[in-house]
């Protein structure tokens, strides 16, 4: 037992790595108190050495600490998404006015960031009911201060207060659905007895559906999936943007990283022989991926048409987030490995435009004090560079070619077209065309409208142009030159399987 | 043929963009340089069409034969192997030209390089309007030289937003509006392109050279094979219930770039607002990329559906040329009856596809190098009155005849060759495409030669009202149209008055490849 323990701790470095420099950066804090930014640099390399040895971990594939945790390709991929993320927030916090008003309260923004990315490290491996709501609540725990992190404002308060108030009912639920579970598998924790347990004893199908909706609303909450989005335009608006970026990307990628590894292994016929490799079926009499598919027709339709209407546009991308959810949510529908391997290209490309658009709106509000449409006005004249930039990192998200985004695209309406779901297809097509609506109007006001009269032009640091530049050139390149994203992603979409 | 090492198609392709990256490291003062530039870069890609012109194989089939292709380039630009559950894929960097792509070629390279002078007098942000131009030019050479659909599908979306950001920033006053509905219409039109895209991908693989493994592919030519559709995918057999949406999918994509009723709505307010150079590139080619697909790829792809919905197109295609007409003669504004006579004529494209013959096709083909041509004419024309009058009110005018006479010259020949008279281009391939028709829809082609009437109708009205009678005392100083602007018209007029006369010049180079092409279609099962 204390071996396999100690074994397991070797696969486990990346987690205490961030464990550690959680611990540092707030004791770095306190022996430093003059210094607040060293805690952040300290937290900066603890994530640094956290991906290199994740890096490490590539191809293996183990189940650790007697099978809570999952060590494997799925997990890797997403621990990379997730620290690369907060990698780029914690560059640009180095440039935010907002974060750096409050000086002394850097500390905690730095610690609580590593403490969000263990817990969404700890999120995309979790294999056992109880190591999922731990690390669910880690992650959320952290998030709730931070995106009350600039407390003076009201707004942000308000932020803070809504996302607890949302987090605790969506844990609830999640809760309750995950006690019934329990009681239906006759007690089992682990996601693999589960699936052992529903597929040779077959149970209540409403009580299985109950169990599995309620495990839904809990994770939807985090995907921030119709109807379980009510707190992300709020919270989005409200929390400093460094920390909407992260959470539109990281959490995000969390979340998924969750529902699919769930759904994938407790909830599908592991017992069926003879099917095409890659492709799963659901439990017989319980096809659960009509609901995803239903939920991500929601997301998608309505997080766009509500975007069309936004004139804050840190609101406008918490809605266009959410639609992306839905274009996400549609490769699980489908039910096979292409699906999985769609999605994961669709979240690299989407971390770098994601990010791209947030650290753009952070850098004019930098300057304007504003987020407002109408605050940019005439941008691409006062400063061409970012207006380009915008431009791209929009039209990617609109998925258009050649960016990143369409990649993204075509490979999800692929995998669906080769699974013959066209409706949906279509579904998702109209959407896109959509979303380029209010994209465009952004892009508009950027391009097509003159600036206000004394709005002279607008100078930025070089730094702050390289570190744009490091997310303007992903999205573009891997317009033009895919392989790369599309073999790491199909090399990612394997996981621990059952035993 | 190869410069440097790089084949001719990715010169002609590529040029602009080197120019627009040459502009964008010019200072913004120097405006002059800024145009030369753009000169030079639509220059030499003119240049290169002609060579095209002459060193090309006019007996040569191509369609669906890479044989048949000429200045052929293929390289590997995306290969993905080992990947157990997407198959193998591989995207080819695939260019190559035959006698359906290179008319387009030509006039492609041709209306850029007069869209440049055409746009000499750009109020402001010379800089950006100048690197849109090259970058739409890019996109649109792009679309007419690819051979690989990915390829194309990417070339094709390139042009939305420099057309976006034309309109949008340099257009009229309702510039915003136009802008916006362009760009959602034809990137309604796209997806539904990409949807029957990806469908045709999953359906067609061919073996790899090498190790004879069979592989995915988006090779134009390869979907164009029957025998390479694997049974049991999506668009396998013939005329599935599949098949047909993939057709429809394709269709209303290019419809709303020819555009067809009831898809046309935006090219009105597109073309009103947008400024001259870009109604010209508008009008002249962006509208034939929408036939030009049905050609390319539903025909060739989809034979027999191109047989079964063939009166379907005939029918549209009437409705097109009368209603256009119709709304042509109701208009008030100059352009607007430019716009609405280019859907009208764009219907007589439609009917010569439709006629499913060598004539027809033929008709059709040329009435697409025409039409770019002699209505480029007509909104330069448009663009010369404007420029000094401000106004495009058709009955503010009267008279100019007498204190224009140079441009009444010039505009005589546009306005004869748009109204189809006999000695000039436009009656050639307007003759073909009727001939074509006949044969096969009688009824509905006795109803759209109403259209030859209307059209003779608006045109010569709106040319007795702006040019002939009364001058109006208001417009008795404006200068007559000037050297540039005569340099811009000129040679269109000299290509409608030499095509008019002596045709095979053009129709030498697409015969045989249209004549397969329609060999191809018929081959299709009947339904």
């Amino acid at each position: 037992m204390v071996d396999q323990a100690l074994l397991s701790l070797a696969k486990f470095l990346p987690e205490i790595t961030l464990a550690i420099t959680f611990c540092l950066a707030l004791l770095v804090g306190v022996i430093f108190r003059s210094r607040p930014r060293l805690s952040m640099w300290v937290a900066l390399l603890g994530v640094v050495v956290s991906i290199a040895l994740t890096i490490r971990e590539m191809g293996i594939t183990e189940s650790v600490f007697s099978g809570m945790i999952a060590v494997d390709p799925f997990a890797t991929f997403f621990k990379l998404i997730v620290g690369s993320s907060a990698i780029f927030i914690f560059l640009f916090s180095l440039y935010s006015a907002e974060v750096l008003s409050t000086m002394k309260r850097l500390v905690e923004y730095s610690s609580l960031l590593v403490a969000m990315t263990l817990g969404m490290y700890l999120m995309v491996g979790a294999t056992n009911l109880l190591m999922m709501v731990l690390s669910i609540e880690l992650t959320g725990l952290s998030s709730y201060v931070l995106a009350g992190y600039t407390k003076e404002a009201s707004d942000s308060s308000e932020a803070s207060l809504k996302y607890i108030i949302y987090g605790a009912l969506s844990t609830g639920l999640m809760l309750y659905g995950i006690s019934i579970l329990f009681g239906l598998t006759g007690g089992a924790m682990d996601i693999y007895a589960i699936n052992r347990a529903l597929v040779t004893s077959p149970v209540n199908p409403i009580a299985l559906l109950v169990a599995s909706l309620l495990i839904i609303a809990g994770l939807g909450y985090k995907i921030s999936a119709v109807p379980f989005h009510f707190w992300t335009p709020d919270v989005y608006e409200g929390a400093p943007i460094t920390i909407t970026a992260f959470l539109s990307v990281a959490s995000k990628a969390a979340g998924f990283a969750m529902l699919i590894r769930f759904f994938k292994i407790a909830f599908i016929d592991s017992s069926a022989v003879g099917l095409p490799a890659g492709i799963w079926i659901t439990l017989q009499g319980f096809e659960w991926n009509k609901i995803i598919a239903i939920l991500s027709v929601l997301t998608m339709t309505l997080g766009n048409l509500v975007a069309v209407w936004q004139n804050n546009l840190k609101r406008l991308l918490a809605y266009s987030s959410i639609a992306h959810a839905g274009y996400m949510l549609m490769g699980l529908a489908i039910l096979s490995d292409k699906g999985i391997a769609a999605v994961l290209i669709y979240f690299v490309v989407y971390m770098f435009m994601n990010l791209g658009a947030f650290y753009v709106v952070m850098l004019v509000s930098n300057k304007t004090g504003s987020e407002d449409i109408d605050s940019y006005k005439g941008l691409g004249f006062r400063s061409p560079f970012i207006g380009v930039s915008m431009v791209i990192f929009f039209i990617s998200l609109a998925g258009l070619p050649p960016t990143a985004g369409f990649i993204g695209k075509l490979f999800i309406f692929a995998s669906l077209l080769d699974a013959k779901w066209i409706w949906l297809a279509v579904v998702g097509a109209i959407n896109s065309v959509i979303s380029l609506y209010y994209y465009v109007r952004v892009v508009r006001n950027m391009f097509l409208r003159d600036p206000d009269e004394n709005s002279g032009p607008l100078k930025f640091s070089v730094p702050e142009i390289v570190l744009l530049l490091l997310l303007v050139v992903p999205t573009l390149l891997f317009g033009l030159y895919y392989s790369p994203i599309v073999d790491f992603a199909n090399a990612s979409a394997r996981m621990l399987g059952v035993h | 043929m190869e410069f440097v090492g790089i084949g001719v198609l990715s010169w002609i392709t590529f040029l602009p963009i080197i120019g627009m990256i040459l502009i964008l490291f010019i200072p913004k003062e120097n405006q002059k340089a800024m145009k030369w530039t753009a000169v030079a870069a639509t220059f030499l890609q003119l240049v290169l069409a002609v060579m095209i012109y002459f060193h090309f194989n006019k007996g040569s089939l191509g369609i669906n034969t890479q044989e048949g292709m000429q200045f052929v380039e293929k390289m590997s630009w995306i290969d993905i192997r080992g990947v157990p559950w997407f198959g193998r894929i591989h995207v080819d960097y695939f260019l190559g030209i035959d006698g359906l792509s290179v008319p387009m070629v030509i006039l492609t390279a041709l209306i850029s390089f007069i869209a440049v002078f055409a746009s000499w007098k750009i109020p402001k942000a010379l800089k950006g309007y100048m690197a849109m131009l090259l970058l739409l030019d890019t996109g649109m050479m792009g679309v007419f030289v690819s051979l690989d659909f990915f390829l194309f599908y990417v070339f094709w979306e390139v042009m939305l937003l420099p057309m976006y950001f034309l309109i949008g920033i340099w257009g009229g006053p309702r510039r915003e509006y136009a802008a916006i509905k362009f760009f959602l219409y034809t990137l309604l039109g796209s997806v539904l392109i990409l949807l029957a895209m990806i469908a045709l991908y999953f359906s067609v693989t061919v073996p790899d050279g090498a190790t004879g493994e069979r592989m995915y592919t988006f090779n134009m030519l390869a979907m164009m094979n029957p025998a390479n559709f694997q049974p049991g995918t999506l668009l396998a057999g013939v005329g599935t219930y599949w098949r047909h949406l993939a057709y429809i999918a394709l269709f209303i994509g290019f419809a709303i770039k020819v555009p067809i009723f009831p898809f046309h709505t935006w090219l009105p307010d597109a073309h009103v607002e947008a400024p001259t150079a870009i109604s010209v590139i508008l009008a002249g080619v962006l509208l034939k990329m929408g036939t030009y697909g049905l050609l390319r790829i539903s025909y060739p792809m989809f034979p027999e559906l191109a047989n079964y919905y063939s009166w379907a197109l005939a029918l549209v295609a009437v409705i097109n040329i009368i209603y256009g007409a119709l709304c042509a003669m109701a208009q008030q504004d100059f352009k607007k009856l430019i716009a609405y006579s280019s859907i009208s004529h764009m219907g007589i494209v439609l009917l010569g596809m439709a006629a499913l013959n060598t004539q027809g096709m033929i008709g059709a083909v040329f009435q697409m190098f025409n039409h770019g041509t002699i209505t480029a004419m007509l909104f330069l024309i448009v663009g010369v009155i404007y420029d000094r009058a401000h106004t495009r009110d058709i009955d503010a005018f009267g008279g100019l005849a007498i204190t224009m006479p140079k441009y009444t010259g010039i505009m005589t020949v546009a306005f004869f060759a748009a109204l189809g008279l006999p000695g000039l281009s436009g009656f050639l391939s307007e003759a073909f495409s009727f001939l074509g028709a006949f044969q096969t829809h009688r009824v509905l082609t006795i109803v759209a030669t109403l259209g030859i009437v209307l059209t003779a109708a608006y045109m010569l009205w709106t040319l007795q009202r702006v040019f002939l009678g009364q001058p109006n005392e208001k417009w008795a100083s404006l200068p007559d149209i000037n050297g540039r602007e005569l340099f811009t018209l000129v040679p269109l007029a000299v290509i409608v008055l030499v095509l008019g006369i002596c045709p095979s010049l053009l129709l030498d180079l697409m015969t045989s490849s249209l004549n397969h092409l329609v060999e191809v279609v018929r081959a299709g099962a009947v339904l």
